[in-house]
């Protein structure tokens, strides 16, 4: 290597680390460190039986969602975002026809989350409380709300962490309901030594 | 002297105090059995909390936090391994729960780094050194300009001889 294309290398080269570095930074903008992988994606919900919010008829359970394509969602009267996605539960309920679950998460008090559901109106077909988080750790809940795709038997499919809007709904969810619902799904439930 | 002491023992306390305040389990958590009770605590600094990120479960005052100690003391009491709960969280969570990422092909590279950083680093450092001391040696810099041809050497005498012109 010749002297003057050593000088060169020694030029440029902390103008590419730079450039590399810049690079790595605008992906990073992009990216949401809350948005976790989750790992229960096609993997049978685990076992669970939540009392009902109050005045609110059956317990939630693993058994009371079999049999159909439904949405579990994570919910909270003290979550801001939740306030945010409810007018679109409320109307996917409505429109959609698809039957949504509701798993209010750590409350104070359990009247709260009965009181917010008479406030905002209540889309959700069973809706259990988890004031300890026992769902919500097995579930893998790092916040609310989150909302996951169960197919008829049992397995979670999708799951998606923030507010639902109508275009997570359009772009995401009712093409996967849509396909979950033409297809038997005993087919795709992992193998028992694949699930943890 | 004792102006001294009392001195280093407000210190003391200071330290002490700060350091107690930074953790969030409440006297409720505790178990009964010091032995469980401190394998707890080291599986909680062990595992992140999933809300703040940067902060473990043993830190952290979210809820979620004190629900993931809890449930780490529930499946102590039920006779479980440390092995064994940690691999219940990275179930549930994922590799990121742990505060330490495993080390396996994924996380190969970012093990590596440092070494690898620190070894490129030492290279680059004496070779630098080694360029300056040998430039420190006369005539063997290769970025010092040629002597001056014997016409260049005429030219310049001949400009310093040069009355300069008066200001006016």
């Amino acid at each position: 290597m010749s002297t003057s294309t050593r000088t060169l290398l020694f030029r440029v080269l902390p103008l590419v680390a730079l450039g590399l570095l810049l690079g790595l930074f605008y992906i990073g903008l992009d990216r949401d460190p809350r948005n976790l992988p989750s790992t229960l994606i096609d993997v049978p919900l685990p076992d669970f039986a939540l009392e009902p919010i109050p005045d609110r008829g059956n317990a939630l359970t693993r058994d009371a969602l079999l049999g159909e394509v439904s949405l579990l969602n994570v919910f909270g009267s003290w979550c801001v975002s939740c306030r945010a996605e409810h007018e679109e539960l409320v109307r996917l309920r409505s429109e959609e026809g698809i039957a949504i679950h509701g798993v209010d998460w750590n409350e104070k008090d359990p009247r709260d989350g009965a009181d917010w559901l008479r406030r905002n109106g209540d889309p959700y077909v069973l809706a259990g409380q988890d004031p300890d988080s026992r769902l919500a750790i097995d579930l893998g809940v790092t916040g609310a709300p989150e909302t996951y795709l169960i197919d008829p038997c049992g397995v979670v499919r999708y799951k998606h962490s923030g507010p639902l809007t109508k275009e997570v709904w359009d772009d995401i969810l009712a093409p996967a309901v849509k396909t979950l619902k033409d297809a038997p799904c005993t087919a795709r439930v992992p193998a028992q030594e694949d699930v943890p | 002297m004792r102006k001294t002491l009392r001195a280093s023992l407000l210190g003391l306390a200071l330290v002490l105090g700060a350091t107690a305040s930074a953790h969030a389990i409440g006297p409720d958590e505790v178990m009964d059995d010091p032995a469980l009770e401190s394998r707890a605590r080291a599986l909680s600094k062990g595992l992140r909390c999933v809300v703040c990120q940067s902060e473990n479960i043993d830190e952290s005052n979210v809820d979620l936090a004190r629900d993931m100690r809890l449930r780490i003391r529930e499946l102590l009491k039920d006779g479980k391994s440390d092995a064994d709960i940690r691999s219940f969280m990275v179930q549930r969570y994922g590799d990121f729960v742990l505060m330490e990422p495993p080390v396996k092909p994924s996380t190969y590279a970012l093990w590596a780094a440092p070494g690898v950083l620190l070894v490129v680093g030492i290279w680059a450092l004496v070779r630098t050194l080694r360029a300056r001391s040998a430039s420190a040696a006369p005539g063997s810099d290769p970025t010092a300009p040629a002597p001056l041809s014997p016409e260049e050497q005429e030219r310049l005498r001949a400009l310093l001889d040069e009355t300069p012109q008066e200001n006016r």
